[in-house]
């Protein structure tokens, strides 16, 4: 009991005197969490809906059967609805239709339109039929009508009775908003039609994107799949639904693991801050901690004393963490949708909900951190020897001790090898691991950079004169190095953190634009409002388009999703004239690593393809690989004969020629038109020419220019929350740099209580404390510039490729950078005279008098 | 220059209203002068160093260091004057843990810009030869105020003042080093004021002075 309360007395009292560095330490433990919890939240959010959402659209089927292009043929379904052990077959086509008057907004002006059987979907999917007016019921089965749900009807501004008008190809259409839906998630904007209705009214006639099969009961599934695979042969794919979660949840996997890493760089950050104040209140109370030892304090009380005051800042920042997460998550998605500025989640409205078990662990993740940064301070404080501890004295010695070498090495060692490794279940695990170790083993260097740095600017400042500022600043840096290095342990991770970032985003973002101007070569870019992948010029408006005389040259596009296996996302298959004597005039062409084959070498009836990154990394395409390909009603053997960059899609994209398209499919529809001026024309007078086409004023006419603005608008928009997560990490980097130096400060007392006495002015010694800050945070930031440049290589050539599956080349955004290191240097010496005025302020002349 | 080193002019300093630690203590110094202060604890011995170091002013009167009032001198007057004028000798020793003894003692020569030249010389004066190199936490205590001593008479000062300066050394250090204190200020001719508990420190002094409430007298031996 007793000792409880000196436990008590020791702490409150501790923390009174320093409630300051308590409450920092506390808010950063807390913010540390709380970003690491509300990313969590959203995310989850996010993905639950939108995987619900993707569900709830499949109702309660077994299987679904699909063509592995896009549509298939409605032939198929009497087979399918005939085939021995199903129960029902549903036939649907699902197509994304454009709504006219939304194109402004390039991610977000298509409705889900489904077209349903209404008699055998309420078997198996009833949420989706329509709600019609009383005595309307054949409303369901109309041609012009169609059912929206509530969030659609919302974004659309219409209600029951209004029409609605969508643009299909060059044609735009208006149907009668007959009701709602008997049931649709919050935020679902789905809109549900009749099947022939939507066949014919959408142009797509005889088409079906899938039947959802419920089969009889007590079927053995896996013989049922087996026997269906057979019939169906190579062109169709049998999907389970956890196929299909499966899918919704790769889309976004390496997204939203990404961000969840980035989220923990605060925590992680705030794990320096907890271990330099700790250490430096330990050994600020030194001699206060022998005098208890002396007293009869035995070893391991002391130890648990340390521990204990981290373990209470670790619970109460980390509950406080849980709960700024959940309300930091709540107001986000209040205000910005759960999507975080990705394109992952489109169409949907996520709730948050409060997640138990993720709040317990990010909580134990907090307490944890806190623990390990209270660890090491709280055992030296306990091996200390009571005799010489209540000497007044040498705390860089104590300090020593924590500064391992080997450790370090090791550390940089092992990450050298972890990235060497490959991804993990598809995750760069090691890659982050690599990146972990890299910060720790820089970080535990400090001590031996610092030393030498600073021993090395004495030396050289030493010959050409040095003043007492000077000298006292650089004795200090070159003598008690471990000291300084604790005060820079947050700042260092936070910093090469951020510089890592900067060097990967910026990369990336040159990356994307000199690519953009390679995929974007033409003047205009026009398309029509297609429907689903069908193309929307047919031959008679491509010939319209290139005979006009204001265009020297015309490439047609031809774009359609591929489904290469049902646990992945479509690889999306564009059909385009590429350039025979050279393919690098047409496709961003990557030859770092990857063979090019010559088309000439290829042998007369061989269809080459070029496939982008990210088919090699996930389907193994490599370059000089026959493959065989679900293109048009049959497959067809392709060769791949070079690797392309393609940042827009990570999931995989194949090039062809456009005439092997036509020839082996017959499809001569196109979805975009590429158009070059003649010189002398402008691009108003060419819009002009387009717009009086007969089928003009349905165009959509993207100038090349405005494509790579908007397309670099969305990368920021992309990007905007990993620079506010860095932000939040540096922030809590600088509060740690403030935190260890005022606790620096006050164990300084004594020092500055003796200047003062020996004629050296308030002035100067702030100017020292300045000087000792800049020069501090300066030597950081030179070491955090090349830690970050390391970090930044393991970020774009391991984390990135691994990740999204293309690579980049490294890129420095030197001012932006030199901005912030201005900006952070002035900020610790700022800070560092700060504390040292309240330092010097007070009474700090009677402090020479104190015994301790 | 003046012949007194160091004149006390009727000061009186308080610690709150009514309450008055100093009053009206009038004191004269002359150079090369060398006195101890004994009295009570609480009686002002501290207050007193710290008005006559200008680290502290005066409620009323006047504190004059060579003719010169410290007392109504700005703050970076007064430690202008202190860094040139004064030596200090502290009883915890206040010598800095991250500096080498060499760069220790050289702190005072470096603040009034002067040659290093004799930090050396002056370790070997106090008995720590070929000790420069030393950090502060392989001494004993002994040890450390003679670096202390060492820094604080490195400049030359007119006054040298201590504050128990014995206070945390066994006797036969703490002989040792009374010795070189006055060995030291009488060789530097300077003039010093040490204060103390301990008649066997006071004693080393030309002059041993007895602070109470009515002023500072000599004290009867």
């Amino acid at each position: 009991m007793n000792s409880m309360r000196l436990f008590r007395w020791l702490l409150i009292g501790e923390w009174r005197k320093h409630i300051g560095q308590a409450l920092v330490t506390l808010l950063a433990i807390a913010i540390g969490v709380a970003m690491g919890f509300s990313i969590h939240l959203l995310n989850s959010a996010a993905f639950n809906e939108f995987s619900a959402a993707s569900k709830s659209l499949s109702g309660q089927s077994d299987l679904l059967v699909r063509a592995k292009t896009t549509l298939m043929d409605e032939a198929i379904y009497p087979q399918l609805a005939a085939f021995e052990g199903v129960a029902v077959a549903n036939p649907v086509l699902e197509l994304d239709v454009a709504i006219p008057g939304k194109q402004h907004n390039r991610n977000d002006y298509k409705l889900k339109v489904i077209g349903i059987d209404m008699f055998r979907a309420a078997q198996i999917a009833p949420d989706l039929l329509g709600l019609p007016e009383e005595g309307k019921v054949m409303d369901r089965l109309a041609d012009d009508t169609i059912f929206l749900s509530p969030a659609a009807m919302t974004w659309l501004a219409v209600k029951e009775g209004d029409h609605l008008p969508l643009q299909a190809g060059l044609q735009q259409l208006t149907l009668r908003v007959a009701g709602g839906l008997v049931r649709a998630r919050s935020g679902q904007r789905i809109a549900v039609m009749d099947i022939g209705a939507a066949q014919w009214r959408l142009q797509h006639l005889g088409k079906l994107s899938r039947v959802e099969l419920k089969l009889k009961d007590g079927l053995n599934h896996e013989v049922f799949k087996s026997k269906l695979s057979k019939f169906l042969g190579e062109s169709y794919t049998i999907v389970e639904l956890e196929n299909q979660e499966t899918r919704v949840a790769n889309m976004s996997r390496a997204y939203r693991v990404n961000l969840n890493m980035l989220a923990l760089v605060a925590l992680f950050t705030g794990s320096f801050l907890v271990f330099s104040t700790q250490a430096l209140s330990v050994s600020r109370r030194r001699s206060q901690f022998a005098l208890l030892r002396v007293l009869g304090f035995a070893r391991h009380q002391l130890l648990w004393q340390v521990v204990i005051e981290g373990i209470v800042l670790g619970v109460l920042g980390s509950l406080l963490g849980v709960l700024l997460g959940y309300v930091i998550a709540i107001t986000v998605i209040e205000f910005f949708g759960g999507s975080l500025g990705s394109s992952f989640f489109p169409g949907i409205k996520p709730e948050i909900y409060y997640d138990a078990v993720a709040a317990w662990v990010f909580f134990a993740v907090g307490l944890t951190v806190t623990l390990l940064g209270s660890l090491v301070p709280a055992l030296e404080a306990a091996r200390a020897k009571p005799a010489l501890a209540l000497k007044s004295g040498n705390q860089n010695a104590i300090m020593k001790k924590l500064a391992i070498p080997w450790f370090a090495v090791a550390c940089l060692f092992l990450a050298g090898i972890l990235t060497q490794l490959p991804a993990l279940n598809g995750l760069p695990v090691f890659g982050y691991l690599a990146i972990a170790l890299l910060l720790i083993g820089g970080i535990a260097l400090m001590p031996y950079w610092t030393t030498w740095f600073f021993a090395f600017i004495s030396n050289v400042t030493k010959r050409s004169g040095i003043n007492v500022v000077e000298f006292l600043s650089l004795a200090r840096l070159t003598n008690a190095p471990n000291q300084a290095s604790i005060a820079l342990g947050g700042i260092l991770a936070s910093f090469s953190l951020m510089v890592a970032m900067a060097i990967m985003v910026t990369s990336f973002r040159v990356s994307v634009d000199q690519w953009l101007e390679r995929v974007l070569p033409a003047d205009l870019y026009v398309r029509t409002a297609a429907v689903g992948d069908q193309g929307g010029f047919d031959l008679t408006t491509q010939q319209a388009i290139a005979a006009l005389p204001v265009f020297s040259q015309a490439d047609f596009f031809r774009a359609q999703q591929v489904l290469f296996d049902s646990n992945r996302p479509e690889v999306m298959l564009f059909a385009r004239p590429i350039d025979r004597s050279d393919p690098r005039n047409t496709l961003p062409i990557n030859s770092d690593g990857h063979e090019v084959i010559s088309l000439d070498s290829l042998a007369e009836n061989t269809m080459p393809i070029w496939v982008s990154e990210a088919m090699v990394d996930l389907y193994d395409y490599q370059v000089g690989k026959h493959v065989v390909l679900p293109i048009g009603d049959e497959s067809h053997d392709f060769k791949v004969v070079g690797v392309w960059r393609d940042y827009g899609r990570q999931f995989g994209a194949v090039q062809m020629q456009l005439d092997d398209y036509q020839r082996i499919t017959g499809d001569t529809s196109v979805n975009t038109v590429a158009l070059w001026l003649q010189s002398a024309v402008s691009q108003e007078q060419a819009i002009e020419a387009l717009r009086q086409l007969p089928f003009g004023t349905e165009l959509e006419i993207s100038r090349s220019s405005d494509l790579r603005t908007i397309s670099l608008e969305i990368f920021d928009r992309s990007f905007a929350v990993t620079y506010l997560l860095e932000l939040v990490a540096v922030i809590i980097g600088l509060s740690g740099v403030a935190a260890s130096f005022s606790a620096q400060m006050l164990t300084r007392m004594k020092e500055f209580g003796m200047l003062r006495h020996i004629g050296m002015k308030k002035r100067e010694i702030l100017m020292m404390l300045a000087a000792e800050g800049g020069l501090l945070t300066g030597l950081g930031i030179l070491f955090g510039f090349l830690l970050g440049w390391g970090i930044s290589l393991i970020l774009i050539f391991i984390v990135n490729p691994q990740s999204f599956h293309w690579t980049m080349q490294i890129h420095f955004p030197l001012s932006w950078l030199l901005i912030m290191a201005t900006l952070m240097i002035a900020t610790a010496a700022g800070t560092a005279l700060l504390a040292g005025r309240r330092a010097i302020s007070g009474h700090v002349i009677q402090t020479v008098r104190e015994d301790w | 220059m003046s012949p007194n080193m160091l004149e006390l002019r009727n000061i009186s300093k308080g610690y709150a209203p009514g309450k008055r630690l100093l009053d009206h203590l009038t004191y004269t110094l002359k150079a090369g002068e060398y006195v101890a202060v004994m009295g009570e604890s609480g009686v002002g011995k501290s207050t007193l160093l710290n008005l006559i170091a200008g680290l502290d002013t005066p409620d009323s009167g006047e504190v004059l260091i060579n003719g010169t009032a410290i007392s109504s001198m700005s703050d970076d007057a007064a430690t202008q004057l202190r860094r040139e004028l004064f030596g200090f000798i502290f009883q915890a020793f206040h010598i800095l843990p991250h500096l080498t003894l060499h760069q220790n003692v050289a702190l005072p020569l470096l603040l009034n810009g002067q040659s290093l030249q004799r930090v050396e010389e002056m370790l070997d004066q106090v008995g720590l030869q070929g000790r420069g190199r030393d950090f502060p936490h392989q001494l004993s205590g002994g040890e450390l105020q003679r670096v202390a001593i060492a820094r604080a008479l490195i400049h030359r000062p007119k006054l040298i003042l201590a504050d128990e300066p014995t206070g945390n050394l066994d006797p036969d250090t703490a002989q040792e080093i009374l010795e070189l204190i006055r060995t030291e200020i009488k060789s530097n001719g300077a003039s010093a004021i040490i204060v103390t508990h301990s008649h066997m420190a006071a004693a080393t002094a030309d002059r041993i002075l007895n602070l109470s409430k009515d002023g500072l007298h000599p004290m009867s031996t």
